[in-house]
Formats: structure tokens, C-alpha cells, sequence
């Protein structure tokens, strides 16, 4: 068990991981966990303020969820795309979209190791 | 003792892109106010599934929040086509929802349930043909 919490800023989260950052991002966020999955309901409930969500929906509603759940971001796995009404809606709500030719398993794996 | 503060929603039945809003602005509100994180999840997520099932199921609907000393109070109406099977739809992982609105990343089954599992008293109301109403109050 870790027995420490580390936080990290988007920048230096994109940068380490090798993300692609598809939105314009507040870099006062900061990460400190992580989550998967696509289901929103699912992610609705569960994502904690600060995580950095994996996921391939890039669409208007995991917009909605972020900003509901105050995770710090979003990185879409795979390589999933980000719809361009998402895109805006993310910037008016100041959501970061990242992005990451990795799947949401390599990505985490990397990322524990970060945070 | 205080007034309560009343809020009124009018949830849109086709804009996808709306859906979220009302719960966002509920939050924000309750953020200002003080209330507990906890409970503040608690009405995010109640009310976000709640949103999502009245443009999913509905064709939009209204939501009106009443927040007082001791609690939330939510009220979600629809006049949608009301639910058949109650007891089913109450069931974690049973969705009547569209293929193209499970590719959204809808329909898992877990909107009334969620709703339930975070609300401290629920109430529903449905009748076929008539509408689906959602009297909902999460404690402070």
C-alpha cells in the first residue's frame, strides 16, 4: 500500500505520459488518481475530484460527467476521438482532454507509478 | 427559521448537449452555500441520472429543488411514456435504452438504482402513457 499521495500538474502528467492535449487546460488542476471506464453512470458515481479519467467516450456527456465529478482531466485511450462539440464544451468548462495512443491498462500501469 | 431556496429547471428533451446542466448549476449553488461534500455528491449524482433519463426515456421534463435547513428536496416530472415494469427498471443493469444511446455510453442499467443508492428517501410515481415522477430528498 502506498503510504504517500502524490499530485502531479496536467503539464507535467502530459508530458511524462507522452499525452497529446486536444483542449486549452487551467494548469492550477492537479491529478491525484486515476479511473477508467466508460459507462457514465457508472463513472458518475464512482471518479473522485482530482482523478485523471481513462476513457473512450469523447463526447458532450463525459463532458458533463467531469465537471460534475471534478476530475482533473480526461484522456481519451487508444487514440479515441474527440468530437468537436465536445471540444467546445470542454473549453467553456474548463475540462483538459488529453489524449494517448495507449490503452487504458498500459496507461494506468504507467500512471501508478507516477502518482 | 431560514427560507429555503427554490429552484426551477426546465430540462431539454432533444439537446443532448444541455443534459448535465441543471445538476451543474444545482452544485455550484450548493457548493456556495456550505453544504457537505458528501451530500453535494450525493444530489450531483441523483440528479444527473435523472436529467439523462428524462431525454433518454422522455423528451425532457422539469426538475424543481428546494434546499432547507436540514435537506435537499428534488423534484424530477416527465410527461414521457412512463415506466411499464417498475420493479425491473429498479434492477442495477436493466435498460430499455437505444443501442445508439448506449454507444453514447448510456444504458448501463444504473440510473434509477444510482439514483436510489444516493438519496436518503425516494418516492417514484409512474403511469403509462401519462409520465414518470421522482420525489427525491437527500439529508445535509
Amino acid at each position: 500500500m502506498k503510504m504517500w499521495v502524490k499530485k502531479m500538474k496536467i503539464k507535467d502528467f502530459a508530458e511524462k505520459l507522452e499525452l497529446k492535449v486536444l483542449t486549452a487546460y487551467d494548469d492550477s488542476k492537479e491529478i491525484k488518481g486515476c479511473y477508467c471506464g466508460d459507462l457514465l453512470s457508472w463513472v458518475m458515481s464512482r471518479a473522485k475530484e482530482g482523478d485523471a479519467w481513462l476513457t473512450v467516450m469523447g463526447n458532450v456527456n463525459a463532458v458533463a460527467v467531469a465537471v460534475l465529478t471534478e476530475c482533473a482531466c480526461i484522456v481519451l485511450t487508444e487514440n479515441a476521438s474527440l468530437d468537436e462539440q465536445a471540444k467546445q464544451k470542454a473549453e467553456m468548462q474548463g475540462v483538459c482532454f488529453l489524449q494517448s495512443s495507449e490503452n487504458a491498462y498500459e496507461l494506468a500501469v504507467k500512471i501508478s507509478e507516477l502518482i | 427559521m431560514a427560507d429555503s431556496i427554490r429552484l426551477h429547471y426546465d430540462v431539454s428533451g432533444t439537446d443532448f448537449t444541455l443534459a448535465g446542466a441543471a445538476s451543474s448549476d444545482v452544485k455550484r449553488t450548493l457548493k456556495q452555500l456550505g453544504i457537505s461534500p458528501d451530500a453535494i455528491r450525493n444530489v450531483a449524482i441523483a440528479m444527473y441520472e435523472g436529467e439523462i433519463n428524462m431525454v433518454i426515456h422522455a423528451g425532457g421534463g422539469e426538475i424543481d429543488v428546494e434546499i432547507t435547513e436540514n435537506d435537499i428536496r428534488m423534484v424530477l416530472e416527465d410527461h414521457g411514456p412512463g415506466i411499464e415494469n417498475v420493479e425491473l427498471a429498479m434492477k442495477e443493469g436493466y435498460s430499455t435504452a437505444p443501442d445508439n444511446i448506449r454507444s453514447l455510453g448510456f444504458g448501463a442499467g444504473m440510473g434509477l438504482p444510482n439514483i436510489k443508492k444516493y438519496t436518503d428517501d425516494f418516492r417514484i410515481e409512474t403511469q403509462l402513457g401519462v409520465g414518470t415522477k421522482l420525489i427525491l430528498k437527500v439529508n445535509i
